[in-house]
């Protein structure tokens, strides 16, 4: 499930954020403990430690004492509005990235992405522009 | 912190080779460490010292502050789960368990059938006839069971296939965050223990090459891919831990990690990076180490000097 790209605990932290923003893990709802990410994820409990640590300090979960983490009020917003403003250094980078290895430009992945969304795959419309290509 | 176990100079000397050649370390409590190293870097033979099943020749150890030789109140606190274990030749695994039963204070009766359950051990069967994975299980399930403040596993792995491994570290896991203890897992698995273990010890031919936390120990190095010539460029005079190359392309591992500035320059140079994995590091410092070794006899340098990343480990 892990990739060694990143340090794990940032993993964690990102793995709790995804069920935060997709609304499986409510507001106000308790997080999974330390000792259940450390089990379930068989990782070091100090490195689960630190990951829920990582989202205490920016307000995302918050402690009830004797009880355990939970999801703070307006996190899910939050956990949104960040991802949305890294999206494009996150996502949009490297596929224009890729696209320019590929010859395609900004115009052509617009196109891409449009057609992706109504047909559901890119190929109909790669093909007819290579076609396009050939005929000239 | 707290130590719960102190090694200072220790040294093994077996007719004419140095096993163990003036290690000093700390073993903190409640930490999970990876006990790391070739076959014959000296690993097993500290650990027996550690447990008082073989003598130093030099040096000093004290567990829980005192001397563990023939020292009782020292030794329940300790359970040492070494590979190829030997046994009594009518003993089968319910005698193996009932003795531990009585020498461990802390052991769990109940944990422990329900872990014969999880790796399907049979307990009537004589020790002698289990196959290589179910004598694991049984030092496995003793080593956990017996919930002892320090537990060192010694490669506990053999003959286990994958999904009984992935099953003892998952059961570590589970109860190290219940029970938090000491446990030094010495493995070559390194890889599978990665992500379980808190700090990294790496013993060398007798002496320790690494003494630090695995989070430091992968910020320690970083490989840098690109187009060859800028690759060279960049690393300058950088200390080269590896490097290989396909083609116009190279991917070199610098020890140390990378400034913003540095990181800034390498990704102008349209150099990729990308962090090594604990495993691949700790075999690049060994080799490097070995070349070390034998260029200094050639040219003359101390053999003795010091490798940069064990020195850090002992100023926490």
């Amino acid at each position: 499930m892990f990739d060694s790209g990143r340090p794990l605990f940032q993993q964690i932290a990102e793995a709790i954020e995804d069920s935060i923003v997709d609304g499986s893990l409510g507001e106000e709802e308790k997080a999974p403990s330390t000792n259940e990410l450390a089990a379930f994820h068989r990782i070091n409990p100090a490195t689960a430690a630190k990951g829920v640590a990582s989202l205490t300090d920016r307000g995302i979960l918050y402690k009830r004492r004797g009880i355990g983490m939970f999801v703070a009020a307006g996190a899910r917003e939050r956990l949104l509005a960040e991802r949305r403003e890294s999206f494009a250094q996150a996502y949009i980078a490297p596929m224009l990235a890729e696209a320019r290895r590929l010859r395609l430009g900004p115009a052509d992945v617009a196109r891409l992405v449009r057609d992706f969304e109504t047909t559901g795959t890119g190929r109909d419309s790669g093909a007819a522009t290579h076609q396009q290509e050939d005929a000239s | 912190m707290t130590a719960v176990i102190e090694v200072e100079h220790l040294t093994k000397q077996y007719k004419g080779t140095l096993a163990v050649d003036d290690i000093s370390f700390r073993i903190e409590e409640n930490t999970i460490y990876g006990f790391l190293g070739r076959n014959g870097a000296g690993k097993t033979t500290t650990m027996s010292i550690l447990t008082a099943q073989n003598f130093a020749t030099a040096g000093s150890v004290r567990v829980f502050g005192e001397a563990p030789y023939e020292n009782r109140r020292v030794l329940s606190r300790m359970c040492f789960v070494r590979e190829g274990q030997k046994y009594p030749d009518d003993f089968t695994p319910a005698h193996a368990l009932k003795a531990a039963s009585l020498f461990f204070p802390h052991w769990d009766e109940e944990y422990a059938a329900a872990l014969i359950e999880d790796f399907r051990l049979p307990l009537k069967t004589r020790i002698s006839k289990l196959s290589r994975g179910q004598l694991s299980a049984v030092g496995v399930i003793i080593g956990l069971a017996s919930r002892a403040e320090v537990t060192f596993f010694d490669e506990p792995y053999l003959g286990l296939d994958a999904v009984a491994r992935s099953l003892f570290y998952e059961r570590l896991m589970e109860d190290y965050a219940e029970h938090p203890r000491t446990i030094l897992l010495s493995s070559h698995l390194i890889d599978e223990i990665a992500d379980l273990i808190e700090r990294v010890i790496v013993i060398d031919e007798g002496k320790l090459l690494v003494d630090r936390t695995a989070d430091e120990l992968r910020g320690e190095a970083v490989t840098l891919t690109g187009d060859a010539d800028q690759v060279e460029r960049f690393i300058g005079d950088r200390e080269v831990l590896h490097r290989e190359r396909l083609g116009n392309v190279a991917a070199v591992t610098l020890l140390g990690s990378l400034g913003q500035a540095e990181a800034a320059e390498a990704a102008a140079a349209g150099l990729e990076r990308s962090p090594v994995p604990l495993q691949q590091l700790v075999v690049r410092l060994s080799r490097q180490n070995e070349s070390r070794r034998s260029g200094a006899g050639q040219n003359g340098t101390p053999r003795s000097r010091a490798p940069r990343t064990a020195g850090a480990g002992e100023s926490s």
